[in-house]
Parts: structure tokens; sequence; C-alpha cells
């Protein structure tokens, strides 16, 4: 190992101000700081030991949280495809199917995002490279779908980080979650490849008749005006994959398509646990989120006007990417509201949106996403007044003495 | 009316090396140092004394050019033999070599009875031109108090509950009467109370519990419940225009014994502690003494810290340096100057942290006592993570944006969130558990500079 710290050592020069690749520092500098912490000691006067936690640590903590709901994710696209085409297929051939799937696109988006991510550090001409985009870059191919194509997840990826992030000055500064801003380009960039019928892997293959690609959520909107109610249709739909292909149970673990790491509340709320175990992730937000999703179906509960207002509250827990965006994307600390209370608000807003955007909006039948991007908007606003509570607190203490 | 208040917030640092509760004898320390720099404020000090000056304990050697009545004394009686200068001929020391005669300079000795009887103004002039000033810290700002003003009350915290902190009854042991005195003088100054806060924890007091004409409160919780900071918030806050005195019990003791004996007296025990040391424990002498008596021999290995004060908001000094003039404390901890190979991820079980983030396994051993060094641990990032800064501060502050404010330098916003209530050692354990390694208490004194000088 002091052979590496030597060759480290060695080189460490050419990098530095006066170094003949002065320019690529943060490069190096990166690269360094993974395979060693720094030997850099606190300053002479102030707290002369610090807490073992850095970024980089509760970076990957996140990341950890994420592998159930990824490692589930390649099992099921395997196993979406073999359903889909009729054919029988032992465990590890649907891991496979799924690991080929996902792999290239996690590495499209690594490359394309640490490369963005390389050159603003280059322009700027300081600092590493954030670790915040570790975490964005599993996000991304975990909120796609499996047939997305790979040049699509490097533009929205790009675009992401250069316009969501790098041009606010980089981690911390963003205001909008970095890999939903990937998500909403695609949406709108390239609508027919991110809708429709994308979300099951084929391949060449093509499907067993019978086969519809929509979604739980499409079907439950459809629903609406049938006079048939939700939870049958559902149960009922796709039914040449399964039966009840699309009841509670089977959206609540997840084997239904969709996007890659969204389909599975089960493992998504086991990442969620260790989130909250570890203290890297508000339980309030994500229990906030639950809540408001839950009270608004049941308010439409009580409105009671067409059968998807009907639907039982807690299929809205199931459906879709709720769960996902409550436990990884609405959590995002930088754009979440950063006072205690205000996640309180900031969660529960994203619950009622969610479920308000998926029941009466015809355009976009699922609503986590702008619900999410709606709320980092105002999340500095929940904050602000917050925070004005706190000085009008100080300012009353002050008169009423 | 007594208050007893349980606060939930804050964080015990626990290391190893505490210091065992027995006075050991050592070589007296032939030198000894006044450090201008210790006082957070101090402007331009002007020396009154030249090298090769004979001074006694007592005998002004310097005072502030904006505040000239409060003169900063010798500790103890000898020789003026180096006034150290940085950069800029900055005034670092004021070192004395002692003759081991200890000679005072004197004033009359009054009676505790008699105090009350003496004029605000003659208690004034006695303890600023005997030293004894310099103890007396006014909020906002943590800066020497102005003799012009009076504060609307003024606050003692009787404990220390910082990393490795010595016990204050053990270092005041015996020494009620002039505390008690001190308490009488500081009445003079304040129309408001005196409030002293006492451990809720600990065993009666001895020291202070018996103390009359205050109020007696008691604070329970982790710390920094023990920071007089934190205690004004909760019994009686600083809001804006307000002033509030603080002292040290030290301080409060030194201005007794000023009274009842008639001399400034500088001696005090002082704890010296740290995993770095082979026999903490607690020693007598004067402040500003030079540390190589209390760690020659004493040390585990050389790459250490020797910091005067505690981990928290102490100061690094030379193996050849003096102690603090507000600090009881040395402790020593490795130095961290070593690369840490995959530290970022790797478990870990020997390094503490107050969160629980993978591999942080510190939060499952609550008892353990922790060898920490001085690695920043890290790399410097934006701010990041909300949230955890108001779990160490059990005050209703909202850390991350008083900070933001002032690196915004955006006076009204500063005010408003409450700059005024606290002083660096408030937010020391934000600085440590910062997951972005921000040096907050350098920022939060810059913030307050920008505003005592705006």
């Amino acid at each position: 190992m002091k052979a590496l710290r030597s060759i480290i050592d060695k080189y460490k020069p050419l990098f530095e101000r006066g170094g003949k690749y002065e320019k690529f520092k943060p490069i190096f500098e990166t690269f360094e700081t993974f395979l060693y912490v720094p030997a850099v000691t606190t300053p002479l006067k102030g707290t002369q030991i610090r807490d073992a936690i850095d970024l980089k640590r509760l970076m990957m903590t996140v990341i950890i949280a994420m592998l159930p709901a990824l490692i589930f994710g390649m099992w099921n696209i395997g196993h979406q495809h073999f359903l889909t085409i009729g054919g029988d297929a032992g465990f590890w051939d649907q891991f496979f199917v799924g690991l080929k799937v996902i792999l290239p696109i996690i590495i499209v988006t690594y490359a394309a995002g640490l490369g963005t991510e390389f050159v603003f550090a280059i322009i700027r001409g300081h600092g590493g490279l954030n670790e915040g985009f570790l975490v964005t870059g599993i996000l991304i191919p975990l909120i796609v779908p499996p047939t997305i194509p790979l040049w699509q997840v490097a533009l929205a990826t790009i675009f992401a980080v250069a316009i969501g992030k790098e041009v606010f000055g980089g981690t911390g500064m963003n205001i909008l979650n970095v890999a939903l801003t990937a998500r909403a380009f695609l949406y709108f960039a390239y609508p027919s490849q991110i809708s429709g019928d994308v979300w099951t892997y084929l391949g060449d293959k093509t499907p067993i008749d019978g086969f519809s690609g929509a979604t739980p959520l499409a079907v439950a909107y459809e629903a609406s005006g049938s006079g048939n109610s939700v939870v049958e249709t559902l149960a009922n739909a796709n039914s040449v994959l399964g039966e009840g292909f699309y009841a509670l149970q089977n959206l609540f673990m997840g084997y239904i398509p969709g996007s890659i790491g969204e389909t599975s509340a089960f493992w998504i709320l086991i990442g969620g646990l260790i989130l909250i175990l570890t203290g890297v992730a508000s339980w309030k937000v994500m229990i906030s989120v639950f809540a408001g999703a839950y009270v608004m179906g049941l308010g439409f509960n009580a409105i009671g006007a067409n059968e998807y207002m009907i639907m039982p509250a807690h299929y809205h827990l199931v459906l879709g990417g709720l769960a996902f965006g409550a436990v990884f994307m609405a959590t995002d600390p930088v754009t979440a509201a950063q006072t205690e209370t205000g996640k309180w608000i900031y969660g529960f807003m994203i619950g009622i949106l969610t479920v308000l955007i998926r029941v009466v909006n015809p355009a976009y039948p699922e609503g986590i996403m702008l619900a999410i991007l709606l709320m980092n908007v105002f999340a500095p606003l929940i904050d602000f007044y917050v925070v004005k509570a706190n000085k009008n607190r100080r300012i009353k203490r002050a008169t009423t003495i | 009316m007594s208050k007893n208040l349980k606060l939930r917030r804050g964080f015990d640092i626990k290391l190893a090396g505490r210091a065992q509760k027995k006075v050991s004898e050592v070589e007296v320390p032939e030198t000894y140092a006044l450090k201008p720099t210790d006082f957070i404020g101090i402007k331009r000090p002007k020396l009154m004394v030249a090298e090769g000056d004979k001074v006694k304990a007592g005998t002004p050697l310097l005072y502030c050019k904006l505040m000239d009545r409060v003169k900063y004394c010798s500790p103890v009686s000898g020789e003026v033999i180096e006034i150290r200068r940085g950069p800029k001929r900055k005034l670092l020391e004021v070192v004395i070599s002692a003759d081991g005669k200890m000679e005072h300079e004197t004033v009359e000795k009054v009676a505790i009875s008699e105090l009350k009887k003496m004029s605000r103004e003659t208690l004034v002039d006695i303890l600023l031109t005997n030293g004894v000033w310099p103890n007396i810290i006014q909020r906002p700002y943590g800066v020497v108090a102005s003799p012009e003003e009076s504060p609307k009350s003024i606050f003692i915290s009787a404990f220390d509950n910082s990393p490795l902190a010595p016990d204050y009854d053990f270092l005041f042991n015996g020494e009620e009467n002039y505390f008690q005195a001190g308490v009488e003088v500081l009445r003079k100054f304040t129309t408001g109370k005196i409030h002293v806060s006492i451990d809720g924890k600990a065993e009666v007091s001895k020291v202070f519990s018996h103390t009359k004409n205050v109020e007696l409160h008691k604070f329970t919780g982790p710390h920094p419940s023990g920071n007089v900071g934190v205690q004004i918030h909760h019994l009686d806050p600083v809001n804006k225009d307000d002033l509030v005195w603080t002292v040290n019990p030290y301080g409060v003791i030194q201005m007794g014994k000023l009274f009842l004996e008639g001399q400034y007296d500088a001696s005090a025990v002082i704890a010296v502690a740290g995993s770095e040391v082979k026999e903490p424990g607690y020693f007598k002498t004067y402040k500003g003494a030079n540390i190589q008596s209390f760690i020659k021999n004493n040390l585990k290995q050389n790459n250490v810290r020797i910091i005067s004060g505690n981990v928290l908001t102490g100061e690094r000094i030379d193996n050849n340096g003096y102690l603090g003039f507000y600090h009881n404390l040395i402790t020593v901890i490795p130095e961290g100057d070593k690369y840490d190979m995959f530290g970022w991820i790797l478990p870990t079980v020997s390094t503490l942290s107050f969160q629980r983030a993978f591999g942080l396994f510190s939060f499952l051993n609550k008892k353990k006592e922790f060898v920490l060094d001085t690695n920043m641990k890290g790399e410097k990032r934006t701010f990041v993570q909300t949230g955890v800064f108001e779990k160490v501060t059990p005050m209703d502050i909202l850390p991350t944006y008083l900070l933001k404010s002032i690196l915004a330098e955006d006076y009204d916003e500063m005010e408003e969130l409450g700059i005024y209530e606290v002083i660096e050692e408030d937010l020391a354990l934000c600085e440590f558990v910062d997951v972005s390694k921000h040096n907050i208490q350098a920022i939060l004194r810059n913030g307050l500079e920008l505003i005592q000088n705006s």
C-alpha cells in the first residue's frame, strides 16, 4: 500500500499549481481522495477533532439503500421479459437479461454525468468532483424505462447535470432534483420513448397475444369513466400474464412492468428503512409524502365523482413511482425543505399533488415527478416562512419582556 | 425563580484520558506568559513594560487601546524576559521568568460585609487596575466587558461538560467563600439578577449550591448544556440592544480573593488530559504557565497536538507554549496528519461520529471513550445535509441559516437570526458534526466582527 501512496505522491506535483497538468487537478484530486482520506488536519484554533462522517460516506449510504431496489429491478426486467414473450426461465436467466439492460444505462449515465462534472470543474479551476452525482448516477437508471435508448440517457444526464445543477454552482446549490430533471427532460423532449408500450424489455422478441403495455396507473385512469371499479379492472388487466397481475399484492411487491427501479414498494421501503436507521434521509419527508397521498386519496373517496376517485386510498401508495419518489427523491436534502417544520409541509404537499395530478389531470398518468419538481421550487418559500417564524419569536421575546 | 431545565439536544464527546481527581506535584514552571491573543477583540495592545523590567504578580503589563482602563496583569512576580512579536509586529506573548518569591501588588483587604458599602466606581477601579476585569465577558460578541456599561443580568455557569473538562467542584474545592465575595462584587454592577447554573445530574455542589443572593438554576443534558450561552438563551435571552455579562467561576473567585486577600491571585488548578497523556491529572500552577513541566515525560508519543483548552474550542500551542488566560485544561491528542486508505467507506468502531451513516458504528457503544486525532476526516464541501446542526444546538436558533447569512454578509438577517445570542463555543459542536467540514467557529467570529464593526 505504501507503494501506491508513493506513486501518487510522485505524480501529485504535476497537477499542483504550476504543474504540467494543473488544469486536470480536479480529476486527479477526485481519484486521490477516492483512495485516501487526505492527511489534512484541523485548524489551529477551533474544533480540533472532527466527526468521522463526510459527504462521500453520506452519499454511499444512499447508494447502498438503493441497492435492494436496483437488484430487484434487474431481476424484474428479466422476469417481465420472459413473462411477456411467453418463455420460461430460471432466476439467473432473468437476472442476466436485466443486467444486460441496466448495466449499459448505468455506465452511460456515469460517463455522461461525470464527464459533464469534470468539464465544469476544469472550467472553474477548483474543487474535485462533488459526490452528489454518485447518487444521481444510480437514480437516473432507476427511473427510466428499460427500453430507453442510451443516447437519450446520455443527453438527459448531460442536460440535468449542466442545466439542473452546475449552472447554479454545483452540488448543494441546485434548486431542482437532478435525477428528476433528467426524467422531466426525457418526458417532454422524447415523450414517445417514455410512454406507451415501453415498460417491458422485449429485445427482438414479440409479446404473446393479449398483452397490453399499459401501466397500472394508465389502467386505473381509463377505468374512471367505464363504470367498472378500478380495483376489479386492475385485477383483471393483463391477465394473459398471470392471474391478478395488477392486484394489490403484485403492485406492492413490484412484479409488474415499469421504470427499472420504481415498481417494488417493498424493496424501496427496505431502502427507506436503511435511510431512516442511518439517519441519512429525513423520515419526516418520507412519512409526510405517504400521509399526503393517503389523505388526498381519502379526500377523493369522499368526493367520489368517478371510479378512479373511489379507488381505495392505499392503492395510491403502491401505484406508480410514489414510493420511490417519497424515499429517494423527495428526501434529497439539497432540494427539499431544509427546516424541520418545513419538511412536514413539503412532504405532505408532494403527496397531495401527486394524487391530484394522477386522478384529475388526463395528460399525466403519473404525478410524483411533477409534484416533487414543483415542491422543489416551493421548498425555499416554505423555509422562508418557517425561518420567519423563528425570527418573529425572537422579536416577540424582545418586546414582551 | 430558580429553574430546573432539561435539554435533550446536544452531544457528549467521550474521549480517553480523563484527568484523575488528584493534584500532582511537578517541577514548577520557570516562565509564564500573558498572551494578548487570548482576548478576543483586543485591538492594538499597548505595552506598559519592557524586557528586563521587574514585575510583581498583579503588575499591569499591557492595556487595550480601545478600553485603556482595563489592565492585563502579570500572573507571577519576576522579570520580563521576552516580548514576542509575530508578523507586522503583532504582539503575541509577554514572557515573564518567575523569581519564585511570589510578591504581589496589594490592595486594601475588605470583609465581605464591607463590600456592599463600597461604591460601584471604587469596585470597578480596583478590578480594572488589578487584572481581574478581563474575566468579565460581555454578550453579544463574547469580548471583555466595557466598564462603562451595565448589563441587564450576569450569568455564571458553574459546570463544564465539554470533552475532558475538569470538574469545577474539584478545581474550586474550599473556595466557596471567595465565590460568595465575588458574587457580592458582581451584584453592584447590575440591577438585574445574577444567575448561577449548576449541573442537574451531579451531586450537590459544595462550592456553588449554597451561594446566596443569586438565582440558582439546574441544567441537565448533554454538552453544550454547560455553556453559559445556552443557559442565557433559556433563562434570559439576549435580544437586540441587550447586554449581559458572563463570568467563569474562576473569575468570580479571583474577584473574591482580590478583595478578601488584597491581591491578584492567578494561581489555578488545571487539568492535563487526553489520550496521549501518560498520567492525566490535575496540577496546581498559575495562569499563563509554560506547559513543559506538565507534559515532560508524561506523553505517550511525540506526534501529538497540544491544546490549551478543550478539543472543541481550544487552541493549538507548541510543546513549549503557554496556558491561555481563560483555560483550565491542557488536552493532548494525536495529530491526524496521515492518509487513510478508503477511510471514507470502511466500517469503523474506533472513530466517533454523531451520525450513523453506513459503517459508523460508534453509536452502538455509548460508554466507550475514544481516541480521536486531528484529521479533518473528509474534504470541504458546500452545505448539503440539513437538520443535524439543530440536533446539537439546544437553542431556538437555525445554525445553517445563520451561517449562510454571515457568508452572505447580510447584517439584518444575521441580527434577526440571533447572532447576538451565540459565540464560538455555542456552535462548536456544529463544527464537529459538519459533514461538509466548514470552520464554523471562524465563520461565526467573522460575522460577529462584521456586526460589531458596522
